[in-house]
């Protein structure tokens, strides 16, 4: 029965194409299909099972923290990975894992949806705080640099505390909730950046395993609309309030883009990935090396990582320190790779989408 | 008159003073007997969005990315703008965009 007792509607009420029982709910953007709420269920979690599957994400007896920040994605990626783990025994340890970054009435509000997420799921959290880690919450960090360059704090320093956070966990992987549209929009963004190693990595599904601990995202073929129904129609408790500190309007057009193109011809999104994933351009750009931070241990192909010369700037009262272009003094003179100079940091917008 | 109710969800309530449900009475537009979608978002733009309609409309429509449900069905299976409304329904719209 109708979980919401909503009154189905009499005219075009048309049936489920996979049942031929119920009244369809939804129309698929992937396959155009209309499709009953139960059917959608199982093909929604189907098909993300056929990813992992065929993907070989996971390993049996792995420790897996899952990127949960309050949002529909990550909060969709842990119920529906949590009952596949029961569901096809893929005996997997998931943990939940939040980065607070100390903004008020932002992440202090979505940290109470994941602190609920723990309980409804079953699934340890832990909270990892930049405050801890860096001695700045970004709230403080605003303060000093203003909303211009935020982001590239946000972005820098997010990233390791989930890799930090993952060691602390001592997991074997991280998840996220990237999903189709993220994936898309990400591909165009490096498109117009002419960012050829970005646009190759950008679609794989796995990343980072040469680095401490490899992220994959389980939603990579997943629509953003199929999630949100997913969340709604199984009334699942998420947040949404836009970050306040950030604007992100570049992203903003591009995702705009995506979303116009979609309604159009839905499958677009899938024809980007896809695009992305044809990209094959041999460069003779070397991967910089990796090496260790002098400073803290974490992996940078300089002296100090990105992070560092960050931090090293709002303890020194000069925040513009490492933003730009390129010009981290600290690193300047004993550049372990010529590679990666120049390229500057500042022209990501917002460290949630960066792959 | 039609009563209606009306849930604004995923930072769209954001735009009607964070209140999430609201129980309407519309009455059919243009002196038709009949209220549709289209016309229902006319409405909603000047009574309900206090501000930044932008986020919520696009030329006569919603924005690309805000999910539209009559009484729990996706509006792409009843026809969107052209969706004939009935007393009581309940007409849900969702943000996809916000946050992740
Ligand atoms: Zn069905
Ligand atoms: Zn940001
Ligand atoms: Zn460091």
């Amino acid at each position: 029965m109708d979980e919401t007792g909503a009154k189905p509607k009499r005219s075009g009420a048309r049936l489920c194409c996979t049942c031929n029982q119920r009244r369809a709910a939804l129309k698929r953007p992937k396959t155009l299909e209309q499709i009953c709420r139960e059917c959608f269920y199982d093909v929604f979690e189907e098909e993300i099972h056929q990813v992992i599957v065929t993907n070989q994400l996971f390993k049996p007896g792995e420790r897996v923290a899952l990127g949960a920040s309050g949002g529909k994605d990550s909060t969709v990626l842990a119920y529906v990975l949590s009952k596949l783990n029961k569901k096809h025994n893929y005996g997997l340890d998931l943990f939940l894992l939040s980065v607070d970054e100390g903004i008020t009435g932002y992440r202090d509000d979505s940290l109470e949806t994941v602190k609920r997420n723990e309980i409804q799921y079953g699934l340890p959290l832990k909270i990892i705080s930049y405050k801890d880690l860096y001695g700045w919450t970004m709230d403080e960090i605003v303060k000093v640099i203003g909303l211009k360059n935020n982001c590239t704090f946000c972005g820098v320093f997010r990233r390791q505390a989930l890799d930090r956070g993952a060691a602390f966990l001592k997991v074997d992987k991280l998840v996220t909730g990237h999903n189709a549209d993220d994936i898309a929009e990400t591909v165009l963004l490096n498109i117009l950046r002419g960012d050829i190693a970005r646009l190759s990595r950008c679609t794989s599904i796995t990343t980072g395993e040469d680095g401490p601990i490899p992220r994959c995202k389980p939603f990579k073929y997943t629509y953003e609309k199929e999630i949100v129904m997913y969340a709604y129609f199984k009334r699942l408790d998420y947040f949404s309030t836009e970050c306040i500190y950030s604007p992100n309007a570049y992203r903003g057009f591009a995702r705009e883009f995506i979303k116009d193109l979609e309604r159009i011809r839905p499958r677009a999104i899938l024809d980007i990935i896809k695009s992305g994933e044809n990209f094959r351009i041999s460069t003779t750009t070397k991967m910089p090396e990796q090496g260790t931070c002098e400073r803290c241990g974490y992996i940078s192909s300089q002296k100090w990582c990105k992070a560092c010369v960050l931090l090293e700037g709002l303890n020194r009262g000069l925040p513009k320190l490492g933003i730009g272009k390129g010009r981290i003094s600290v690193n300047d003179s004993e550049d372990r790779n010529g590679s990666d100079r120049g390229k500057s940091i500042a022209s990501k917008q917002c460290g949630t989408l960066d792959f | 008159m039609m009563q209606l109710t009306l849930e604004f969800g995923g930072g769209l309530e954001l735009l009607c003073e964070s209140k999430k449900i609201h129980n309407v009475n519309v009455e059919p537009q243009n002196g038709s007997d009949k209220l549709i979608m289209k016309d229902l978002l006319a409405w909603v733009r000047t009574n309900l969005i206090k501000e930044r309609p932008e986020m919520f409309m696009k030329g006569d429509t919603v924005r690309p990315g805000v999910l539209v449900l009559v009484n729990d069905c996706d509006w792409e299976l009843s026809g969107q703008l052209n969706t004939s409304l009935e007393d009581k329904d309940v007409v849900v719209f969702i943000s996809t965009l916000h946050g992740g």
